[in-house]
């Protein structure tokens, strides 16, 4: 009965890093800490206001909810009405605007109190003292599920990883298990009954029990049905609207990207031609085939493969020499062809926007994650100044690693140049091969023209997305 | 013009080029216009080691891939008996193994044929001063050589070394090398990592010095490896 494990407090300590902060936080506000969290961030939060041990903390929180349960309701509650340290309102705010998720976290509190009732009615008082937080810690965690931004959802949904997977372990699996609980409570259920001399003694509360759940079940059942089809619904919607984001993003990074490329190569005949072809190519591929535009499928299986497909075709299209430099390597998985796909979109944006005449793409494959530095010496941008319609640096790349619970990071000044870090954790960090086993440094070709070297290069233009 | 090695000082660096594309050498020439004075090409290894050992220059730009052998053979016969010449990779092909290789022989650095006038020329004045010159693409190849922690290298035997500090980068050498592979300029990575410029000179010198002298196991055969790839 108890709610997924990402609705209990930190117990797990996780990588933190140095609280955040920097200390005590003096007279700031208590938020919650984006960086450090292991759940709401609400320990890492309270550490650096007040600058205890965030471990301390989190055992407090632990020992609390182990109690009573308290610490649980208290820490989700906490997650509601806390706002998060990079963020102006309240999950609680966005959720009361939230009315389906409303009715959601209604029928999953009144399940709860109907299957407590029942508990009690048997006679099992071990969870009494839980009943009540257990059904404010569950219902507020079906809102903050729904209502938090997209980042906090990935770090949710890392946490909640073990127990989906448990759900996605195929139906094999999933039917044995049945089978063997099923026949657990059978034998054990025969067993109660046998063991009781006088049956009919306890077949009366038994049928008691029977009555009440059909009438708890007559009475909420078709108002529960509902609010669960009505939030299926509301999933479907959500998935397409996912997905509309998603092919946004694709139109974006091929589509849109060869229009601007043809207005700027308007006069050259030839070479819009050869852009049309090659664009025309891509995107029969992907409504026909099914290849993603700018996916490495079927063509690259390795990671350095990738970064060297994107040198090539960047240097191909645009006038930019790609200086690809490469350590390590690992096979491809879906979140690192979001990563090869942000880092094309970087890489492209520093080709059209920045004005310089090579971007050094730097990618280095470690046993635990992978990051990709794109830089050139352009003129650099203001993020504040990018126009809204330009997807490039928030949708393709921002948000498509965010997606994967990567990061991006944009560095850029006004004169100097951009940097944009890419980083994303690598999903089975054991079954590592030795990295140096396949590509080196990207070895081969190099782009035609690179002049590499660190050396001061005069200042030129960047990029904007 | 005497060969007596005066050196880099305030004076203009006195360099050599060693390349088999006539082309490319006037090339270089005029790239480097005024800033160093040539005063010597040749065209292949037996040329190059009597050309270098006669004028005595501060600098050597040397290909990589010369008809006779690699540019590493002139490296090799002259880094000991002339240690007041400083030699600087170049190349167009960027084979792992051959840069390896001709860094191992003694040369102070490597650039891409690719580099610009400008660029080329200030690796030169580096190299002159006894630095050590990192392309991007030399950090990443260092980096992937290094990459695993001696004692963890899967299947091979640990490297016979006689001092294990060569066979390792330090975490700040490993930083500056990422930074270099990223693009950054010695200056940029200084102020990057709150360390001076000399700094990061000394640096990349004692990684040079480790690929130089390692005998580690696994960068030969990273090396041979990479071939195969």
């Amino acid at each position: 009965m108890h709610e997924p494990t990402w609705s209990g407090p930190p117990g797990r300590s996780g990588p933190q890093g140095p609280l955040i902060g920097g200390g005590a936080g003096g007279d700031a506000p208590l938020r919650r800490a984006t960086d450090g969290r292991v759940a709401g961030g609400i320990a890492a939060g309270i550490a650096a206001k007040t600058g205890f041990n965030v471990t301390m903390i989190r055992v407090i929180f632990c020992v609390a909810a182990l109690i009573s349960g308290i610490g649980l309701a208290s820490y989700v509650i906490g997650w509601l009405f806390l706002p998060a340290v990079d963020q102006p309102t309240t999950i609680g705010s966005r959720a009361l605007a939230d009315r389906r998720g409303l009715a959601v976290a209604a029928m999953t509190a009144s399940m709860i109190i109907v299957a407590l009732v029942i508990v009690s009615i048997l006679g099992v008082g071990i969870l009494s003292s839980f009943s009540w937080p257990l059904v404010i810690a569950a219902a507020g965690m079906v809102l903050i599920w729904r209502n938090a931004d997209p980042g906090e959802q990935g770090a949710m949904r890392a946490l909640a990883q073990p127990l989906l997977d448990v759900g996605d372990a195929g139906p094999r699996p999933r039917l044995r298990l049945r089978i063997i609980v099923a026949s657990v409570m059978l034998i054990g259920g025969a067993a109660t009954l046998a063991s009781v001399h006088n049956v009919r003694q306890l077949l009366a509360p038994l049928i008691g029990v029977v009555l009440v759940i059909g009438a708890i079940a007559v009475l909420l059942g078709p108002w529960w049905l509902r609010v669960a089809r009505a939030a299926m619904v509301e999933r479907q919607a959500r998935v397409r609207a996912e997905e509309r984001t998603e092919i946004a993003a694709r139109v974006h990074d091929s589509v849109l990207q060869t229009l601007a490329l043809i207005q700027r190569r308007a006069d050259s005949p030839q070479q819009v031609i050869q852009l049309a072809r090659a664009q025309e190519r891509e995107l029969r591929s992907w409504l026909f085939d099914g290849r993603a535009p700018g996916s490495m499928d079927g063509l690259v299986t390795t990671f350095a493969g990738g970064v060297k497909l994107i040198q090539q075709d960047i240097e191909a299209q645009h006038e930019i020499a790609v200086e690809a430099v490469t350590v390590g390597d690992c096979e491809i998985d879906e979140d690192l062809s979001a990563l090869l796909a942000a880092a094309r979109e970087a890489t492209v944006n520093a080709a059209k926007w920045s004005g310089a005449t090579v971007v050094s793409l730097f990618s280095e494959v470690e046993p635990t994650e992978v990051s990709v530095f794109i830089r050139d010496r352009g003129c650099g941008f203001d993020p504040e100044q990018v126009p809204d319609d330009r997807k490039g640096l928030t949708e393709s790349i921002k948000a498509r690693m965010a997606r994967r619970g990567g990061s991006a990071t944009v560095k850029s000044v006004l004169g100097e140049g951009t940097e944009v870090a890419l980083t994303m954790h690598r999903a089975q960090p054991a079954e590592d091969k030795p990295t140096r086993d396949q590509a080196g440094p990207a070895e081969d070709q190099p782009s035609q023209d690179q002049p590499s070297q660190d050396q001061p290069s005069p200042a030129e233009p960047s990029q904007a997305s | 013009m005497t060969g007596q090695g005066a050196k880099a000082g305030g004076s203009r660096p006195r360099v050599f080029i060693v390349d088999d594309h006539g082309l490319f050498r006037s090339g270089v020439r005029s790239e480097l216009g005024d800033h160093v004075e040539v005063i010597g090409e040749a065209d292949d290894v037996g040329p190059a080691i009597d050309g270098i050992a006669k004028s005595l220059p501060d600098v050597v730009l040397l290909d990589v891939h010369l008809p006779a052998g690699g540019g590493q053979l002139v490296v090799s016969e002259l880094a000991h008996a002339l240690p007041q010449v400083r030699f600087l990779a170049l190349s167009a092909s960027d084979a792992p193994e051959d840069v390896i290789a001709v860094i191992r022989a003694g040369a102070r650095g490597y650039v891409t044929k690719t580099i610009s006038g400008a660029e080329l020329v200030d690796a030169i004045a580096r190299v002159a001063a006894g630095d050590a010159v990192f392309s991007p693409r030399l950090a990443g190849f260092v980096l992937d050589a290094f990459a695993s922690q001696p004692g963890g290298t899967q299947g091979a035997q640990p490297a016979p070394s006689f001092d294990p500090e060569l066979d390792q980068l330090t975490p700040r050498e490993r930083e500056v090398l990422r930074l270099i592979a990223r693009g950054y300029t010695y200056k940029e990575i200084a102020r990057e990592l709150f360390i001076s410029a000399k700094t990061v000179e000394s640096h990349v010198s004692s990684v040079l010095r480790k690929l130089q002298l390692s005998t580690r196991h696994q960068l030969t055969r990273w090396a041979a490896e990479r071939r195969l790839a």
